[in-house]
């Protein structure tokens, strides 16, 4: 591989990657909350795809107002998600929680069937982001240029958020010990909704995201990016933040750049995450930057 | 002991209960002959499914009766599963008791459905299924498209002759098997025409539902093909053409008629300019007198361009009323018979004989994306 | 058994056999009156019985939630599908590439083939359990799923063994009434035997208590790469008899979204509960076509609707979540049928006082 292909791969990858970074850090939020794989966390992002979509090209919303839009429904829609299908469940065996998890994404990939249509729709891209950049031979596309900012910017601020406020002290409280939290007057109910908030506003960014990079949605698009983000959050250490953009980032580098070094495993390409994944929970379970938390008996 | 297998019995008691009441909808009516939809209406293939049914429905709309009966479309989704489908496939054939079915969109579903068909002895049009084996050793499967073969060595030639192509790479969804075939069909093609083993500079895979083939394009982008055959699902081919663009290649895109689809066209926007596919049916070029009255009736009906597939929905409709007329029977076994001769049947994308393999022997047109639309070629006629 | 016991037992045992006789007479009027398409869900009935109660073994007995399901079902489907048909049927099936030599020539009938089948799905899944059985809950979940895609993407590429993409078509229709409830009456009798066992108590007490089953003295990891490694095996054995059923498999069909569809049945019917698998697995199969109307034209009397593809799925994924909230024991909870129950419920005249032993 010469210099240039390399470059043009290692682009290619990281801007994939700080994708995932971003859907990975909504992931392991309210995993490091509540212990739960927000099975519907893919759906949530394909819910704010659609709705940034109806917003452009259905209402003729400006491009902006749309997004924030999207945003805001997302977010509402996210605090109910936790409301109806998990909080009645949260001293429940994990089990159950589970299967709760994993029936409100199929319930919500259904109803989009239904109120979206299965036909895939294409995104409307402003031309803000429909650029092209030549760096040195290397080829960057102008929504690959933005994401990584957005991820970063992200990142501090939810830094701030759960070190720096006392939200995030109390999130932090819920994350370690939630009846010991609950005993020091904190009122776990709220601090989960803002977890849930924040969460779903992460995946209402990276869907929108999503789809200016990759303009096509349907219903069903959440299911494989939610997956993998999942695992990014998993390989990074699941509840931290840091761990969750240092995992998706790296999802990203092997996905592409075994497929650069090794061409003829292209048709393999969805199995390297999963293959990732079990390799790191048998090798460090707590994932690269995760802490031991003993088993509570 | 006693507990097994008494809850068995109860088990298989409530399953007799249960069955009998989910079919308890008595045989047909004789005055009306029922035509099965056997398409996918939701799930990966919902929206080819779903144009093949706007073009069926159509033509019941405008020919609704036949030997003074009335035809009855009797639709069942079959989900794009394999599972759902041997069962709609047994709804149609053994509950609603139809007459002939049209269907389905995809190849595999259809192979899916074919052999209960056959057992009920009622005779199936596949409408776009381009796979050899969905027609092949089923007596009862027809079929009003052309081959996947025949698309692979048409698109080769026009890759070579037409483009003065030398070198191609290729990238196939790798879960799909007409685009499998079709890379197979149209290297082996290539590779005759050009004399030259290495004319297939690469081939890459990919799976349904990808996003992102930033990796793959870039390993092809070093051999610097003149020409990349990308057969695929629409949205994923306007996706690697579009990240084709932006990655600085610049080499042609050639695809096959899964590309007929007013979605390619949204999804890869100005980037899917140029590439050109072959198909079907072109709705810039009327090639007769039914493919007139077809886009009239069409654009009035639905207000949206028709797509290929739509046509050739059509068609098959048209195919089954015109063999029921010449049996002047709607007995299935009769409408079979009559369906083996037809010939030089005049369909809205082109004339339609059947030749004794049930397949159609159909000439191909080659369409390219011209200022945001599908603009037509040429007609590419079989040897 | 004492003797106080043996009247009342000698009534169970006439009622269960009268009971196993009017099932097999009723089997062979089915066999002989039901149309195809009855039949055709009758005999799924069956094979998602089998399916049902392989993934209640390893979630509802044994407590770990596993939702690889599908990735060894698939395995099942293939093995059989290749072992049994001919080597004239499957080298029309690989058209685009030939199938490797060795596994042309190879030939079993279908029982072998099936058994076969189900023991190479058991060794991977032994083989999976062995390295992901260290992990609990949800990252036991969630590796368990990323091995059936692995898998899934493994024979889509593998093209000269599996045909790939292209699947496989023209598999014998083996897959009788008798085959798919034959194997179901078996493997549910062999389950039943397995959980009144020490065996089956050991997994209810890991599934109750990993902690102080360890301090009882159960070989806790052995038996759950036990319960991992025979639910595996049920699984191959029913997507054999799934291949043979359907006459067409391709490796798409097998994505991880099939086990949620054997999920649904597990919860509905109860977690833990055999006679909830089963009742479960036949209301599900059945009312999955008996509510295909909800996808057509709907007539609600003051209007027809256009029809909504879809409409279906969606009141299965609401049932789900319905069930999950309200009523987490599902059907059954962790009981089981029996000839008391009846009882309880005024269907059979009450025994005497020292008859309450109940399901467990």
């Amino acid at each position: 591989m010469d210099l240039q292909t390399f470059l043009q791969q290692f682009v290619n990858a990281l801007s994939l990657g700080s994708l995932y970074a971003l859907i990975a850090i909504g992931y392991t939020m309210v995993y490091g909350i509540l212990r739960l794989i927000n099975f519907a966390h893919g759906d949530v992002f394909m819910i704010g795809g659609y709705l940034a979509f109806y917003g452009v090209s259905t209402f003729l919303m400006p491009w902006w107002l749309a997004v924030c839009l999207a945003i805001v429904v997302t977010t509402v829609f996210g605090v109910g998600l936790e409301r109806v299908a998990y909080r009645p469940l949260r001293d429940s065996p994990r089990i159950s929680i589970m299967i709760s998890a994993i029936g409100a994404s199929f319930l919500i990939e259904n109803l989009a069937i239904v109120l979206f249509d299965a036909r895939p729709k294409a995104f409307p891209v402003s031309n803000l982001f429909a650029g092209n950049h030549v760096i040195g031979g290397v080829h960057i596309a102008a929504v690959s240029l933005i994401i990584p900012v957005v991820t970063a910017v992200l990142l501090a601020v939810l830094l701030w958020i759960v070190h720096r406020t006392k939200t995030g002290m109390a999130m932090r409280a819920v994350s370690t010990d939630i009846d010991a939290a609950r005993l020091m007057a904190i009122d776990v109910n709220r601090i989960v909704s803002i977890t849930f908030a924040i969460g779903s506003a992460l995946a209402a960014i990276g869907g929108i995201l999503w789809a200016l990079k990759y303009p096509r949605l349907e219903p069903l698009m959440g299911i494989m990016p939610g997956l993998k983000c999942f695992i990014a959050a998993v390989v990074g250490g699941i509840g931290s933040i840091a761990g969750a953009v240092l995992g998706g980032l790296l999802l990203g580098l092997i996905e592409l750049m075994t497929i650069a070094v090794l061409p003829e495993l292209t048709g393999y390409k969805d199995a390297f995450a999963f293959v990732l994944l079990i390799m790191v929970l048998l090798v460090k379970p707590t994932g690269l930057l995760g802490k031991n938390q003993g088993e509570k008996v | 002991m006693n507990k097994i297998v008494s809850c068995l019995t109860v088990a298989a008691a409530m399953a007799v209960g249960l069955s009998m009441v989910s079919c308890s909808k008595p045989a047909t009516d004789s005055d009306v002959i029922k035509i099965g939809v056997f398409e996918p209406l939701t799930g990966a293939n919902g929206a080819g499914g779903a144009d093949e049914y706007d073009g069926i429905k159509l033509a019941n709309k405008l020919f609704p009766e036949i030997l003074g009966k009335k035809v009855q479309l009797v639709a069942v989704d079959n989900k794009s599963d394999k599972v759902e489908a041997a069962n709609a496939a047994t709804v149609l054939a053994q509950k609603e008791k139809v007459n002939a079915v049209i269907g389905s969109w995809g190849s595999s579903l259809s192979m899916s459905g074919g052999p209960i068909f056959a057992e009920a002895k009622i005779p199936a049009v596949a409408v776009s299924a381009t796979n050899p084996a969905v027609t092949k050793g089923n007596e009862y499967y027809f079929r009003v498209c052309f081959l996947d073969p025949f698309q692979g060595v048409v698109g080769a030639t026009y890759a070579f002759n037409t483009l003065k192509a030398k070198k191609v790479a290729i990238i196939r969804e790798v879960s799909n098997d007409y685009s499998v075939g079709l890379a197979k069909f149209f290297a082996d093609e290539f590779v005759k025409l050009t004399g030259d083993q290495g004319a297939i500079v690469a081939t890459s895979d990919y799976n349904t539902g990808d996003q992102d083939f930033s990796a793959q394009l870039t390993n092809i982008k070093k051999f610097e093909p003149d020409a990349i055959f990308a057969p695929g699902n629409y949205t994923e081919s306007a996706l690697i053409i579009k990240q084709a663009r932006a990655l600085g290649i610049n080499a042609q895109f050639i695809g096959g008629d899964t590309w007929d689809m007013a979605a390619f066209l949204e999804v890869g926007g100005p980037a899917v300019e140029g590439a050109v596919f072959s198909t079907f049916f072109a709705n810039d070029v009327p090639i007769n007198k039914t493919s007139e009255s077809f886009l009239k009736s069409f654009r009035d009906e639905y207000k949206k361009e028709p797509s290929a597939v739509s046509a050739l929905g059509y068609d098959a409709y048209l195919v089954i009323l015109d063999a029921i007329k010449r049996a002047n029977s709607a007995e299935p076994q009769k409408i079979r018979d009559a369906l083996t001769q037809t010939k030089d049947f005049e369909g809205s994308a082109g004339a339609i004989t059947i030749n004794a393999e049930r397949n159609a022997d159909k000439a191909a047109v080659f369409k390219t994306v011209k200022d945001g639309k599908f603009a037509f070629l040429t007609t590419v006629k079989p040897q | 058994m004492n003797t106080l016991q043996k009247k009342p037992m000698s009534r169970d045992a006439m009622l269960t056999l009268g009971a196993a006789v009017i099932g097999l007479v009723l089997l062979f009027v089915f066999d002989s009156t039901f149309d195809r398409f009855t039949m055709q869900i009758f005999k799924l009935c069956a094979i998602n019985i089998i399916l049902a109660l392989s993934l209640n073994l390893i979630n509802g007995f044994t407590g770990l939630f596993s939702l690889g399901h599908a990735g060894f079902m698939a395995v099942g489907a293939y093995t059989c599908a290749l072992l049994a048909m001919t080597p004239d049927q499957k080298a029309t099936n690989f058209v685009l590439q030939p199938i490797a030599p060795w596994l042309l020539d190879l030939h079993l009938p279908f029982l072998p083939a099936l058994l076969v089948s189900g023991l190479i799905a058991g060794f991977i899944g032994w083989f999976l359990g062995v390295v992901a059985l260290r992990l609990r809950d949800d990252y036991l979940a969630i590796a368990t799923l990323g091995f059936s895609e692995i898998i899934r993407v493994v024979l889509t590429n593998t093209q000269s063994i599996t045909n790939g993409s292209l699947g496989l078509k023209g598999i014998p229709r083996y897959t009788t009434m008798w085959w798919a409830w034959g194997s179901a009456v078996v493997i549910t009798l062999f389950l039943v035997l397995l959980i009144k066992s020490s065996y089956g108590r050991a997994f209810k007490s890991i599934r109750d208590n990993e902690i102080a089953a360890e301090s009882m003295g159960v070989d806790v990891f052995g038996m759950k790469v036990l319960s991992f490694t025979i639910s595996s095996f049920l699984a191959g054995i029913a997507g054999g008899l799934l291949a043979h059923y359907l006459t067409t498999i391709d490796p798409k069909q097998f994505i991880f979204l099939k086990t949620f569809d054997i999920l649904l049945i597990v919860v509905l019917g109860g977690v833990g509960s055999i006679t909830g698998s089963i009742v479960a697995a036949i209301v599900v199969t059945i009312s999955m076509e008996a509510l295909r109307f909800l996808d057509g034209p709907l007539n609600l009397g003051f209007m027809v609707t256009n029809g909504v593809p879809g409409l279906r799925m969606v009141f299965f994924s609401a049932l789900l979540m319905v069930v999950v909230i309200f009523r987490q024991q599902g059907l059954m909870g962790t009981s089981e049928f029996s000839w008391d129950s009846l009882s309880r419920i005024g269907l059979l005249p009450k025994r005497g006082p020292k008859s309450g032993k109940g399901g467990e």
